[in-house]
């Protein structure tokens, strides 16, 4: 072992950049797959855990009283796929009076018992309610501590005849989210208002539930087992799992890809370094097998050479992995609300040994052809590739008008047709990488400008005379006055001073309001839009814009959720009234997760009669100053309780994270492909160093010498560059899809077709741009070797 | 003698390890002399040859080539002044076996920026004088050792060389080879053509050239005149 050690120890000292080459790219390859392990566990494990433990449901579905019994949906849980069942409860809606936010509707469930075979709800501050007028909140974990009720509070209910009040005397979390609040069953009766219907909740869980159709399957089955007309709505708990992930499902798809790259490239790339290594090696092994080592003696030699550097590599990614990944997780953990303070040890172990496998195995396949060779035959294999393949290349190359340490740098990739085909691969990779992460952070961002609604926002209340206390400026739509927010301002004189101001192209007003729909168990929010301004700042998917009263746009997860398709009518629910729509339009708007109503404030005059418009936004015509037109328009609302100001969209902080992290792992991918080209440049200038000394024995200078070596990576850079920008366009549209579909979302056309034909010419000369990166390094050395020298290499 | 093309002054040449491969050299070598440098092997023949192309410097001492002071050039300016004054030949021909015969003669135009057409029409003109031309598409290793050796004399002259510098060129062919390439170099010494040439080979320093210079351990032990009858 003594023997081979040494082989081992001078084979690692002599390929110094070989051995450094694997040792990043294995660094590197590990640190990414830490970091998207770790995010693809924080995203999954904490909904599917919670949901096992509380026994979730798969299905909560919603009936209407008057058209089936109780006994009748108790049978129900008999309904084929379904395994156990809950119910029924109770269920209505009530409007709490708010102090410190907008109304919220809460659906209340009436339950005497927190546990149960379905939806074992966990009470996490105080206990589950005894008696009447007692109430247990939903503790929405995704909400701010500060909009978060708390024990001990009151919600008066000022709509309802005698103006019952419920004490909060509970705080619990279900993972199914099968209500916002919960009573006790003979409370409900009560809080139901005059005039609407009464209904009831079940609780299912079902044998196969994986699939949206599954879970369809069984709702049919659940539909089927009750009178016609009976199942009011229905939610899969697919869709509460989706929402669970909340931001960070958009992180896992590129993740996913990215981490697809890393693997690969880190494969090719280490094959190609392992396989050079040999083949630079092969006089070499023929002396070591002629002084008796045996072919498994080689082959071990090689692939522990290949080995000291990886684990080395490998070592250092899982810190890098595990220092970069922690404020990844703070994002997390406050989505989540979850508590990882790191990455979970099997992630480490995983990427660890599957790392070093990759690089074992590829490593030992190489030096195995390597060791198979009869030794009389390595010893006879010459120095100079001689002229085999690229004859024709070097032909052609040379007739080119330009110059000749240029046309001799050409010819030379096709010279080793295989090697230069893996360098091409990981230039691929690496401009793929750019185009897609580029592409998808133009896309990111481009969801963010669908949430820009004008140039300029007038809102409520007077500006301030002194600067804001905290000496920032106030943050967009929080009030500006200490005391409450203040009232809506007079719609006709704010319209007045809007529409008379120089550079107004249109404006909308907005009032903000939640109603509930047929099928769904939470209140959604409303948008009732006065003006016109409001139709051109969504981006439509389908359909058109509400042109009349009783016309609804909604999102695709509304359409999802409600099972409902554009032209559908559907019922809203507003403070107690019901109102029939019909949808007309499908626009992308990511608010409130898909799940917002924008219609025509009259609309919902039936419900509000005296809904205002709060807010009012206002696209500029092209050209116009926005701070001269704002301060212009604020003298103008001067006697109006009313406050224009520029619109400006602060950095969303999963963006931020977003965009940090491709730049990030782009700039990986770029180094691991530039990392790929140095190594073979380092790899070709050692083959060729007699042929060096030769060149410049006649004459070559330096700077004729870098050009050569740079100008032998330029095809290679574009090949690379040329098939590199394609695959990152379609990684880019794979990945939205694929966020689409974990989302819910259609995403428009501004969102998907980012790039331009320029840009998508520079990503593949981008290409070229990593190659010239990885060829400059040995170029110099190339260009700095001792003539002398390398000619006595006879 | 006129101004001497080459001018070594107390040169010598050390490396880290071992006894100075050159010691206080001093030579002068006039323009149109054919020096035979001679001596056993390790005595510094090769190293005074790099000497004087630029390829190496000097530990001390000074190297004068047609009046430009090689030991102190920059990598670019050595190499911008070998390829305008100095043709180099060696042992094992070193010749670049990925190009044809024809585009290795042509390198060294090629190097200084002369355009293609009139460098192959100086390369095919040059092959057909050293009586190669047929072998012009040709890869070197098709050719015999003489025939190489041919080529790499062309290459050597392509830009005109004031200094012809050859090592060993005999000393990898066999004797009918040698013969044929001693012809060649004695006719372009006749033709004016100074010549430096390291060899073993005594037929082809008689032959050849008009005066041997002995090396011993880096040093100069004989400098001596031979009456060509040319
Ligand atoms: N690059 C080098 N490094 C160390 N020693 C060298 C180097 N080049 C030549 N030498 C030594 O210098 C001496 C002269 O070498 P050289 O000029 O090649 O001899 P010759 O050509 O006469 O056979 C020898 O002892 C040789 O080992
Ligand atoms: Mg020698």
């Amino acid at each position: 072992m003594s023997a081979l050690g040494g082989v081992v120890r001078s084979g690692v000292g002599r390929r110094r950049v070989q051995t450094v080459v694997i040792g990043l790219v294995v660094m590197i390859a590990v640190t990414a797959a830490v970091l998207g392990g770790s995010l693809m566990v924080a995203a999954e494990a904490p909904f599917d855990r919670a949901f096992a433990q509380q026994h979730g449901a798969h299905l909560t579905a919603q009936f209407d009283a008057a058209r089936t019994t109780a006994a009748q949906l108790a049978a129900s849980a008999t309904a084929a796929g379904v395994t156990e069942a809950a119910g029924p409860f109770p269920i209505t809606t009530i409007t709490p009076a708010e102090e410190r936010g907008p109304v919220r509707p809460i659906t209340v469930v009436g339950r005497a018992d927190a546990g149960g075979p379905v939806d074992a709800v966990t009470v996490t501050e105080g206990r589950w309610v005894t008696g009447p007028g007692e109430i247990v909140l939903h503790g929405d974990i995704r909400l701010p501590p500060s909009l978060q009720p708390g024990v001990g509070d009151v919600l008066s209910l000022p709509d309802l005849p005698g103006g019952p009040a419920l004490t909060v005397v509970g705080v619990a979390r279900s993972v199914s989210e099968t209500a916002g609040g919960w009573v006790v069953p003979e409370q409900v009766a009560a809080l139901t208002a005059p005039g609407a219907t009464a209904g009831y909740q079940m609780l299912y869980r079902l044998d196969a539930s994986g699939t949206a159709a599954q879970v369809d399957a069984g709702r049919a089955a659940v539909q089927a087992s009750v009178p016609a007309e009976a199942l009011t709505g229905a939610r899969s708990w697919l869709t509460t799992r989706t929402n669970s992930a909340g931001n960070t499902v958009l992180f896992v798809p590129f993740l996913i890809a990215f981490g697809v790259l890393g693997v690969l490239m880190a494969v090719l790339i280490i094959g190609n370094v392992i396989a050079g290594a040999v083949s630079t090696g092969t006089h070499r092994i023929g002396v070591l097998k002629a002084l008796g080592f045996t072919p498994r003696q080689v082959v071990r030699a090689y692939t522990v050479q290949a080995l000291v550097p990886a684990v080395v590599g490998a070592l250092l990614g899982v810190v890098a992995g595990n220092l970069l990944v922690l404020p990844v997780l703070a994002q997390t953990n406050a989505v989540y609300g979850t508590s990882d303070s790191g990455v979970t040890p099997s992630v480490n172990v995983l990427v660890l040994v599957g790392a070093l496998a990759v690089v074992a195995v590829t490593a030992w396949a190489a030096a195995s052809r390597a060791g198979r060779l009869r030794t009389v035959e390595v010893l006879a294999v010459g120095r100079t590739p001689g002229p085999g393949r690229g004859q024709w290349a070097a032909r052609l190359a040379a007739r080119l008008p330009l110059p000749r340490p240029v046309t001799l740098g050409l010819a030379q990739p096709f010279a080793r047709v295989l090697r230069s085909a893996t360098v091409v691969a990981a230039i691929a990779f690496g401009a793929a990488a750019a185009t897609f992460a580029v592409g998808l952070g133009a896309s990111l961002n481009e969801v963010r400008a669908t949430e820009k609604h004008g140039d300029v926002v007038i809102f409520p209340g007077r500006p301030m005379s002194a600067p804001p206390p905290e000496g920032g400026p106030p943050v967009e739509g929080s009030p500006r006055v200490a005391s409450g927010p203040p009232p809506a301002p007079d719609p006709v004189a704010v319209v007045e001073a809007i529409t008379a101001q120089a550079g107004t192209a249109g404006y909308s007003g907005v009032a903000q309001t939640e109603v509930t729909a047929a099928g769904l168990t939470s209140a959604v929010e409303a948008l009732a839009f006065t003006g016109d301004g409001a139709a051109s700042s969504y981006e439509m998917i389908s359909g058109s814009w509400f042109r009349q009263p009783g016309e609804i746009v909604v999102a695709r997860p509304f359409l999802t959720a409600t099972g409902t398709r554009v032209g559908d009518s559907i019922v809203l629910t507003d403070h107690g009234r019901q109102i029939p729509v019909r949808i007309v339009g499908e626009v992308f708007n990511p608010e409130s997760r898909g799940m917002q109503v924008l219609t025509a404030v009259a609309t919902l005059a039936a419900a509000q009669p005296d809904l205002r418009a709060v807010e009012y936004f206002v696209t500029l015509t092209p050209g116009t100053d926005p701070a001269a037109y704002v301060q212009a328009l604020n003298t103008a609302l001067s006697s109006v309780e009313a406050t224009a100001e520029v619109v400006e969209q602060e950095a969303e902080e999963v963006l931020i994270v977003i965009n940090t992290l491709t730049t990030l792992l782009t700039l990986m991918l770029v180094t691991v492909a530039a990392l790929g080209v140095l190594n073979m440049v380092v790899l070709e200038t050692r083959e060729r160093v007699h042929d060096l000394g030769v060149h410049k024995a006649l004459g070559m200078t330096p700077r004729q010498t870098i050009t050569m070596v740079v100008a032998s990576v330029v095809v290679t850079g574009l090949i690379g560059g040329a098939v590199g920008a394609p695959v990152g366009v379609l990684m880019q549209r794979l990945t939205l899809g694929e966020m689409g579909r974990v989302t819910g979302f259609e995403l428009p056309a501004s969102v998907v077709d980012v790039y331009t034909p320029v840009t998508l010419a520079l990503f593949g000369l981008g290409g070229l741009g990593i190659a010239v990166l990885g060829a400059l390094l040995p170029a110099g050395w190339a260009a700095r070797t001792r003539t002398a020298t390398a000619l006595r290499t006879e | 003698m006129t101004a001497p093309v080459i001018e070594l002054t107390d040169v010598s040449r050390r490396y880290d390890e071992g006894p100075p491969a050159l010691d206080g050299v001093s030579l002068r070598i006039g323009a149109g002399e054919a020096v035979a440098v001679l001596g056993p092997s390790g005595s510094g023949k090769s190293t005074l040859l790099n000497l004087v192309a630029g390829l190496d410097r000097p530990s001390s001492g000074t190297v004068t080539v047609d009046g430009v002071r090689v030991d102190g050039l920059g990598e670019a300016a050595s190499a911008r002044y070998r390829r305008a004054k100095i043709g180099m030949v060696f042992q094992f021909f070193n010749l670049l076996d990925d190009l044809t015969v024809v585009d290795n003669v042509m390198l060294p135009a090629q190097l200084v920026g002369t355009a293609r057409a009139v460098a192959r029409r100086r390369a095919t003109e040059l092959l057909g004088t050293l009586g190669i031309e047929r072998h012009a598409a040709a890869y070197p290793g098709r050719l015999s050792g003489g025939e190489r050796q041919r080529v790499a004399v062309a290459r050597a002259l392509m830009n005109r060389p004031a200094l012809l510098l050859a090592d060993e060129p005999t000393g990898a062919l066999d004797t009918a080879s040698g013969e044929e390439v001693r012809q060649l170099l004695t006719d372009l010494h006749a033709e004016g053509q100074t010549i430096v040439l390291v060899t073993h080979d005594l037929t082809l320093a008689e032959a050849c050239a008009t005066r041997t210079v002995q090396l011993v351990d880096g040093r100069v032990a004989a400098d001596s005149r031979l009456e060509s009858v040319r």
